[in-house]
């Protein structure tokens, strides 16, 4: 299974550069940090919706991004899935439809039978024909999860999804992402501000620090005493 | 069947809003049909000036989405000077754009001889030559409302797009253009308003005929200083009530892309 190699160099502004590199196997890497210490902007440059100055990005043996060979994938065409903090949930299409949208090269009936068992899958086929404003928090989390799962990702990308969400919602939320991370087996990256969401999530975890990589290793060692990213 | 039902969902929650714009249209019509009836000198002047304005707000709508997008890109050399250029007939007197479109595509123009060599004949004093007339002034209209449809767009929903693997093309039409359809149409009504009013640029540019029929806002004029004063308060009524009705549907459909909207 391919795994996540990243090198990246981004100077935001002059007080502020990201300077990371990682690596990430299959299952969940969860990269923590302080407000603007460039969670984010990690995100956005492996989706490719953001270009740093210098860098590598490679998910097995296909690179997306290697600035000093002038290889830049558009984001289109890099197989990723990316929920986003908001969302994004096309208010115009129903559930079903925003499943379908990440399909459209597969046959429209198969296309259409699998974003109804993805839905089935994380928990919200009663969903299938209503549009994303009726959603409470919880369903939206799962129909943005089944869109993400849609496109048979070679790495997803998860940005804080579940920080609106109410302690009991995480928690369900939380496992649900576990169970599909086992399924998968691609490389899961996956920002939180949460501690407790990290320890229950995490193969490996990135601390981060204006912009620098603090500490990594296995949810016990690098959370060992933390108690608050904002240090 | 899941798509039918949705659409048929959409068009239930916004029952209000396409029973509102149904009791305008019937207001128009019922308007028409109380002059038409009172006196009956208004049709002719008035389907010509519909199918100038309707033929006109497509074309401008066309040209105004494709020249908004163009405008919206950070990197379009010389931006501000091609938006201040496409804005400026807000401000020219009509007779000003009527001078600049005989002189850029009437006969002794490169673009007028063209124009006549495909039609067999020249664009000024025909159909075709007001419709052009018209859609100048309309143009800056219909490009401020798109553009203002087009920036009202999440640019979260074009980034989950292409990130689902959307190309360019595919992410304008199948999110950009829905989502900002509102501003669209509101474009498409205030340039049909203002085609149907337009007068300085197509006198000079069609002529005060076509085909032996004035606009309505040149009919207006010749009732009254033909001594048909109720001819011109029939057709400046009539022509006031569109334009209220097209502004007034405007209005509800910018509205709804602001947020919290009333």
């Amino acid at each position: 299974m391919p795994d996540l190699v990243a090198k990246i160099t981004l100077a935001r502004s002059s007080d502020f550069a990201l300077d990371v590199e990682l690596a990430c196997p299959h299952g969940i890497t969860c990269i923590m940090g302080p407000s603007g210490s460039g969670k984010s902007t990690i995100l956005a440059v492996l989706a490719g919706l953001q270009t740093p100055d210098r860098g590598r990005v490679a998910v097995g043996n296909h690179v997306w991004l290697d600035r000093d060979q002038g290889i830049d994938v558009p984001v289109h065409q890099r197989r990723l899935s990316y929920v986003f903090q908001g969302l994004a949930l096309f208010p115009h299409m129903n559930a079903v439809h925003n499943v379908e949208y990440g399909m459209h090269d597969t046959p429209r009936a198969e296309r259409t039978a699998k974003a109804l068992a993805l839905l089935e899958r994380v928990g919200v086929g009663h969903l299938a024909k209503r549009r994303p404003r009726t959603f409470s928090g919880g369903e939206a989390q799962r129909v943005a999860l089944a869109r993400a799962l849609a496109r048979s990702p070679e790495l997803v990308l998860l940005d804080e999804p579940f920080s609106a969400l109410d302690r009991d919602l995480r928690a369900q939320l939380v496992s649900l992402v576990r169970e599909l991370s086992r399924e998968l087996t691609v490389p899961i990256v996956h920002v939180t501000h949460s501690i407790a969401e990290a320890r229950q999530l995490a193969d490996q975890i990135v601390r981060l620090d204006k912009g620098k990589v603090v500490a990594r290793g296995k949810p016990a060692e690098v959370l060992a005493g933390v108690t608050s990213l904002e240090e | 069947m899941a798509k039918e039902s949705s659409r048929l969902d959409a068009l239930l929650a916004e029952r209000g809003e396409i029973a509102r714009f149904a009791i305008t249209i019937a207001v128009v019509i019922g308007v028409i049909a109380y002059v038409q009836s009172q006196g009956g000198v208004v049709w002719n002047p008035l389907s010509l000036s519909l199918r100038i304005a309707f033929i006109s707000m497509v074309l401008t709508l066309v040209v105004g989405t494709g020249l908004t997008v163009l405008l919206m890109w950070r990197k379009l050399p010389g931006r501000d000077l091609i938006d201040a250029i496409t804005s400026v007939p807000l401000v020219l007197p009509p007779t000003v754009l009527g001078y600049y479109l005989i002189v850029s595509l009437g006969p002794e123009s490169a673009v007028g001889r063209a124009w006549e060599a495909v039609f067999g004949g020249p664009l000024i004093f025909t159909f075709q030559g007001a419709v052009v007339a018209a859609s100048l002034g309309s143009l800056p209209l219909v490009v401020r409302s798109v553009r203002v449809g087009l920036e009202s767009v999440d640019p979260n929903y074009t980034a989950a797009a292409r990130t689902l693997g959307a190309g360019p093309l595919r992410v304008f039409f199948t999110i950009v253009l829905p989502l900002a359809a509102p501003g669209v149409i509101a474009g498409a009504m205030l340039g049909f308003a203002r085609a149907l009013g337009d007068y300085g640029a197509t006198m000079f540019f069609a002529g005060a005929r076509i085909d032996g029929v004035p606009t309505g806002s040149i009919a207006v004029m010749d009732f009254f200083f033909g001594n048909n004063e109720a001819g011109a308060r029939r057709m400046s009524l009539v022509m006031t009530v569109v334009g209220v009705a097209m502004l007034y549907l405007a209005n509800r459909l910018t509205r709804r892309m602001l947020p919290n909207r009333a």
